[in-house]
């Protein structure tokens, strides 16, 4: 069985999101690219844990997981940009530095 | 009465104050009145019961521990709830108790900026259970959480009730209040010190067998030679950086001058009367017992650096232009006369250490507390400016000359005892400790008291004598108010009695020092 | 011991009983608390008085007297020994104690404080009147009296320390009486000061000899003494020395007697009984009470020659400073001094009972003298003689009083100190022959010129004083009878004060200072030398005669009158004294001129700029060492760590901009540069 083809194309969609995650200013997209960041982790998962039998299903396991959390993660960093934009009419990451020391 | 002397009655001294400052934290911030009744009630039964203590202790027996307690406390790593006081512990732990009562006192309307009275009493009653609890401890881990508790009420004080006045540092770039450049200084300073000191006492843990962290069991082991060498040595310098810090001695003394000058009164006091005694009480308790080997070794390097600090103390006390921190530097050669008498080992140095650490706590407090109430009022603390303050303020100019002739060793007054019997300790000091050394340190002893009585008049002069400054003709000075006598009288009445009548001290210290030496040193 | 004694000293005065002295001396530890316990009356209550506390003080007084003199009666009846102690703390194996001695020496001491200090506090009642600290003054003069007692009844040597210190302080106090004004206080603290100097070697003393014998009573101290004790004669020479420079500094012998005259900043009363009559005797007391310490060859026998060195220059150097003097107290100053430095000799000679004699009667007529320059300096409100003169008509009574004194300071027959100072001058010669050598010799002909420059003096500060014209701007009038009442007491024992002790008649006072548990040891004659005695006066007399010489004369201002230079050699010529001639010449001109100016000039420029530049260097160490190496120099490296962390820090915080995408940029960077290191590294 081939899994290079799983790792180009999970290596494409990763490189995507990075695109994404530095690049878009708005907040709602670079979450989205993160999700597709994460999307291309649980191909890579899927991908080993068929290419190596592994009766665990290990990789399988995890990428529920990494499906999981990257729902709770977009759910609060919706919440997140939401109550930002809310407070100050701009989703722009910019714009926003509220992080600085 | 039973169960005041089966560790109880040590245990409310302790206590009481955390107690008092739990109810204080439950109180409206607006109720000020309640809260300082409360912090009074509980420091007075504080002192009462420690008072109580002496009235039940047994002078014929003060080299045992009393009224002592010994519960499981952390199992796993042996460390027991172990408390006692013995004729050594005994008069610190009523300066102590008595020294918060009077801070409470005289706190009672010269509440410091910003004004807080909750908080800060919460602090100073925090402060309280940690001083009280560092001279009853009997185990190094109970030692060592009381010895820090004590820093972070004081970090506080400084930090937030400090001087706001903004200095320039050498090695600085920026201007920094002085509070906050003295509070952390004080707090890293003493942390630095008590690190060292947590791990001497962990390589002593490790090392005796069974493990423990009870003092009279490390001391036994200590005589008997299980800590020599290479391993004692060590140890000793660990425990050493942690105490000397506190006392502080010649060079990790620089905290002292800014963490006294920039504290609120009230913390001055404190500071000066009980918290640098912490350093010098844990010499004799720990160091000595425990490292008897050790100690002989480190005694010359300790009275070089005690006499260094006499003469360096009052030099710098020459140059000091600013009250607080004159009288702030005095304590730097004063507690150098205290471990001046600590390194000698013999039965009349640590005796004169005793009561030098008590006179110094009852004078150099006072002085800190007639200081406070001058800057209350002349909203300074430049000596050039003040002058002709017994023309202005008779009672409380008279208290200061008081007190700044005993602080100089005047005979008859408390401060004479400490200097003297150090002196005299170091010119026979423990056999096999270096003569030469010991009586040069004597002369320059001697020769450091000259100094002391110069700054002291100088300083009298300037401040006290001479016609007042036109510049405070307008101004309401008022003389000491019933609150100030209040908590000043006692004092007053301390350094008389026991210039005096020294057996006051040396009655309880005595035979529990002769003791000591005799176990450690064979003295 | 006791046999080389014998053999030593000329005779062993023991009284034929020794008594212990019954009810009297059990309480005589009520004469140092008697003073103190008032003296916090007076502090406390004083201002609500009627007198204002000075009721109080002179009630301690008149106490003292009269159980000193009580005290003094019994002990020339039946010499009385007599010590208690009551332990006040234990340390180690030593006893702190306050103790009180009942003995020759202390009565003696006890009368002399009671009855000049009973004299001069009902003098200072009139002299103060007005006082704006009025009842200060006398607690403090309480607290002092009260001092002097302590340190006199010490039965050990700490409690005489904290006698010793204590009446420093009050010296202190009382010097610095008139704050408000800083040279007093200065003046006050240069007297603390040199106490204090002197003072590291009383406490050094202290320490050495209690520690070498075990206690520091001075009855164990000197039984160890009788006894021979080797240990303690190891360290007697240092110990000897030590308490020497301790009691230098309190009798203001030279190097350290520049306080002295400076201490006339304070009141009069204060200079007359503590800088004349018994606080500056403190050190010849010290001396008496260690006697047989320094008297014994075991022990700090060879202290004694620079105890006799240092009292002959400060006898007659300190004289001569007495004569360039314009203010009155100061010529009484230097001359108590001078005085203090025989009786130092005569305890470097190894005559107890000479220098407490003359302790003894200085204290009366010196005492005296000072009271009647206050009442000068009350009537006229100047202390310089330039602007006294003639003031024998307007105060006839200090006129006399202050006569009799100075005869008396001067050893005119048949007055005090003329048996005193014989006394002494008979002892440096005997001791010139037995063990004193050559130095006791020459010491012996200081002592005489010495005679000479006090009668010289004392006749300039008569002849200023009360001759002549009257050249001040206030209108000069006798002190009110509460001043001259003392003033007369003072001039009857100076009189008659001698008396209680000539040489092969009525030798009571060497009996009665005999009276100790252990033999002395003294060097004096046993009858009077007639020759000595002689020289003695004739030297006086011919001090007087030179004074009269020189002062006696009337001129337009006090000044040109105490320039003896100008117009006095020609009468003398005339009248052709040629002797007069030689005298200016050989003696006078020199001694008053250039050798006085040059003793005043050491005196400012040499030791006083010793002790400025000492003063000076420390204040200059104290910058170097505060600024130089505390601020800049240890506090540099504690405040450059925190500031090097503080840059650290401040540089690092650039990088936290807060923007989301540069940390995920970072993240991807590190984690891109960690892959390329994996690959490359394996």
């Amino acid at each position: 069985m081939l899994v290079s083809q799983f790792l180009v194309l999970a290596a494409l969609l990763f490189s995507i999101g990075v695109y994404g995650v530095l690049v878009r200013r708005n907040a709602v997209l670079v979450l989205l690219s993160i999700e597709l960041m994460l999307t291309a982790v649980s191909i890579n998962l899927v991908a080993f844990g068929a290419y190596l039998q592994d009766t665990l299903l290990s990789g399988q396991v995890f990428a529920l997981f990494v499906i999981t959390i990257a729902a709770a993660e977009v759910g609060i960093g919706l919440a997140i940009v939401v109550m930002i934009f809310r407070n100050r009419s701009s989703a722009n990451l910019d714009e926003l530095d509220l992080m600085r020391w | 009465m039973e169960m005041f002397d089966g560790g109880w009655g040590l245990s409310l001294i302790v206590f009481l104050p955390l107690v008092g400052a739990g109810l204080v934290l439950l109180l409206p911030k607006r109720q000020e009145s309640a809260a300082k009744a409360i912090a009074l009630l509980f420091t007075l039964g504080s002192l009462g019961a420690s008072v109580l203590a002496v009235v039940r202790f047994d002078f014929d027996a003060t080299e045992q521990f009393q009224f002592g307690t010994d519960l499981s406390w952390i199992s796993a790593i042996g460390s027991r709830y172990h408390i006692g006081i013995d004729g050594i512990s005994m008069p610190l732990l009523v300066l102590s108790t008595l020294m918060t009562v009077l801070a409470i006192v005289y706190s009672w309307n010269h509440w410091p900026e910003p004004h807080n009275p909750k908080a800060f009493l919460v602090l100073l009653l925090l402060l309280a259970t940690g001083m009280n609890g560092t001279f009853v401890a009997l185990d190094l881990v109970l030692f060592f959480i009381f010895f820090e508790l004590v820093l972070l009420p004081m970090y506080f004080m400084i930090g937030i009730w400090g001087d706001r006045t903004k200095i320039r540092l050498p090695g600085f770039r920026r201007e920094v209040e002085t509070r906050l450049y003295a509070s952390i200084k004080f707090f890293l300073f003493t942390l630095f010190g008590s690190a060292f000191m947590l791990l001497g006492f962990l390589a002593l843990y490790f090392k005796s067998d069974p493990h423990t962290f009870d003092m009279a069991r490390l001391a036994e082991a200590g005589q008997m030679g299980l800590f020599d060498g290479t391993f004692g040595a060590w140890v000793f310098a660990a425990l050493f950086l942690g105490f000397a810090v506190k006392v502080p001695m010649w060079p990790l003394h620089t905290w002292l001058p800014d963490a006294h000058t920039a504290a609120p009164t009230v913390g001055s006091v404190l500071l000066a009367a009980i918290l640098l005694k912490l350093g010098s009480y844990g010499f004799i308790r720990i160091s000595l017992p425990i490292l008897p080997q050790q100690a002989q070794d480190w005694a010359p390097v300790i009275a070089v650096l005690a006499v260094i600090a006499i003469i360096y103390g009052s030099l710098a006390c020459l140059a000091q232009t600013d009250l607080k921190r004159l009288i702030a530097f005095s304590s730097v050669g004063h507690m150098g006369f205290v471990m001046l008498g600590i390194s000698t080992l013999t039965d009349v140095g640590i005796n004169a250490a005793v009561i030098g650490m008590v006179a110094h706590g009852v004078i150099t407090g006072m002085l800190f507390f007639l200081a406070g109430s001058m800057q209350h009022r002349y909203h300074t603390r430049e000596i050039a400016r003040l002058g002709g303050n017994m023309k202005l303020m008779p009672v409380i100019g008279g208290l200061l000359a008081f007190t700044a002739m005993a602080s100089l060793g005047l005979p008859g007054l408390a401060g004479f005892w400490g200097e003297f019997m150090a002196l005299l300790g170091s010119f026979n000091p423990l056999d096999g400790l270096s003569l030469t050394v010991f009586r040069s340190a004597m002369v320059a002893g001697a020769i450091g008291t000259v100094l002391t009585a110069g700054y002291m008049l100088w300083m009298l002069q300037r401040v006290n004598l001479g016609e007042p400054s036109d510049e405070w003709s307008g101004h309401d000075l008022h003389d000491a108010d019933g609150f100030e006598l209040a908590a000043w009288v006692p004092l007053v009445v301390a350094i008389f009695a026991i210039g005096v009548f020294p057996k006051i001290v040396f009655g309880a210290t005595n035979d529990a020092v002769s003791e000591l030496v005799r176990r450690a040193f064979g003295g | 011991m006791i046999a080389g004694f014998i053999a030593y000293a000329g005779e062993i005065h023991e009284p034929a009983h020794l008594v212990d002295g019954g009810v009297l001396a059990q309480y005589a530890w009520l004469i140092p608390l008697v003073p103190l316990v008032l003296m916090f009356a007076i502090v406390f209550f004083g201002k609500r008085l009627p007198y204002k506390g000075w009721e109080l003080a002179e009630a301690s007084m008149l106490f003292v007297a009269i159980y000193g003199v009580a005290l003094l009666v019994m002990n020339a009846n039946e010499g009385i020994t007599h010590e208690g102690s009551i332990e006040i703390a234990r340390i180690g194996s030593y006893t702190i104690e306050w103790g009180w001695v009942v003995d020759g020496l202390s009565i003696m001491m006890y009368a002399v404080v009671g009855v000049v200090g009973l004299a001069v506090f009902t003098y200072a009642k009139g002299y103060m009147e007005g006082d704006s600290r009025y009842t200060w003054f006398f607690a403090a003069f309480t607290l002092f009296a009260g001092a002097m007692l302590v340190l006199v009844s010490s039965a050990n040597m700490i409690q005489l320390l904290v006698g010793w210190e204590l009446v420093g302080l009050a010296s202190y106090l009382l010097i610095g009486h008139y704050w408000e004004d800083h040279s007093n206080n200065a003046a006050a603290i240069k007297a603390f000061l040199t106490n204090k100097i002197a003072d590291v070697g009383l406490v050094i003393g202290v320490i050495i000899v209690g520690v070498t014998v075990g206690s520091f009573r001075f009855g164990d101290i000197l039984s160890a003494v009788s006894a021979g004790d080797s240990a303690l004669a190891q360290v007697a020479f240092w110990a000897g020395l030590a308490l020497f420079i301790g009691a230098m500094g309190k009798s203001a012998q030279f190097p350290f007697h520049v306080w002295l005259p400076d201490a006339m900043a304070g009141p009069t009363p204060v200079s007359s009984l503590m800088h004349a009559a018994t606080m500056v005797t403190a050190g010849v007391y010290l001396l008496g009470r260690m006697f047989p310490f320094y008297q014994s060859d075991l022990f700090a026998a060879d202290v004694k020659t620079w105890i006799i060195i240092i009292g002959s220059i400060t006898l007659f150097a300190m004289g001569l400073l007495a004569l360039v003097q314009d203010d009155l107290k100061r010529v009484l100053a230097y001359s108590t001094v001078s005085q203090l430095g025989y009786m130092t000799v005569a305890m470097g000679a190894g005559a107890y009972t000479a220098g407490l004699f003359h302790l003894f009667t200085h204290a009366f007529f010196k005492g005296l003298l000072f009271l009647c320059a206050g009442s000068v300096i009350h009537a006229v409100h100047s202390n310089n003689m330039s602007d006294m003169g003639g003031l024998r008509k307007p105060m006839p009574w200090t006129y006399r009083t202050f006569l009799a004194g100075s005869l008396a300071l001067a050893g005119i027959f048949p007055l005090a100190g003329f048996w005193s100072k014989d006394e002494i001058l008979a002892s440096i010669s005997y001791d010139a022959g037995h063990g004193g050598g050559a130095i006791a010799s020459v010491v012996l002909w200081i002592a005489i010129a010495g005679a000479f420059v006090t009668a010289f003096y004392m006749a300039r500060a008569v002849y200023l004083t009360f001759f002549g014209e009257y050249q001040g701007q206030a209108h000069p009038h006798e002190s009110p009878r509460v001043m001259t009442y003392p003033m007369i007491g003072l001039a009857g024992l100076s009189i008659v004060g001698g008396f209680v002790n000539v040489p092969g008649l009525f030798t009571g006072f060497t009996e009665w200072l005999a009276a100790r548990p252990l033999p002395m040891g003294d060097h004096h004659a046993e009858s009077i030398d007639f020759a000595l005695a002689a020289t003695g006066l004739l030297v006086a007399l011919a001090g007087i005669a030179a004074g009269t010489r020189v002062w006696r004369r009337d001129a337009a201002t006090q000044r040109e009158r105490d320039r003896f230079r100008v117009p006095l050699l020609y009468p003398l010529l005339e009248h052709r004294y040629f002797v007069d001639d030689l005298y200016r010449v050989a003696l006078t001109d020199p001694i008053k001129g250039p050798v006085a100016r040059f003793i005043d000039w050491t005196n400012t420029y040499v030791i006083d700029a010793v002790v400025n530049a000492f003063g000076a260097v420390a204040k200059g160490l104290a910058r170097v060492v505060y600024g130089g190496f505390d601020q800049r120099g240890i506090d540099f490296v504690v405040n450059a760590v925190a500031g090097g962390t503080n840059e650290a820090g401040e540089m690092l915080r650039r990088t936290t901009t807060g923007r989301v995408q540069q940390y995920a940029g970072a993240l991807f960077g590190g984690a891109v540069l960690l892959v390329v290191g994996l690959l490359i590294f394996t």
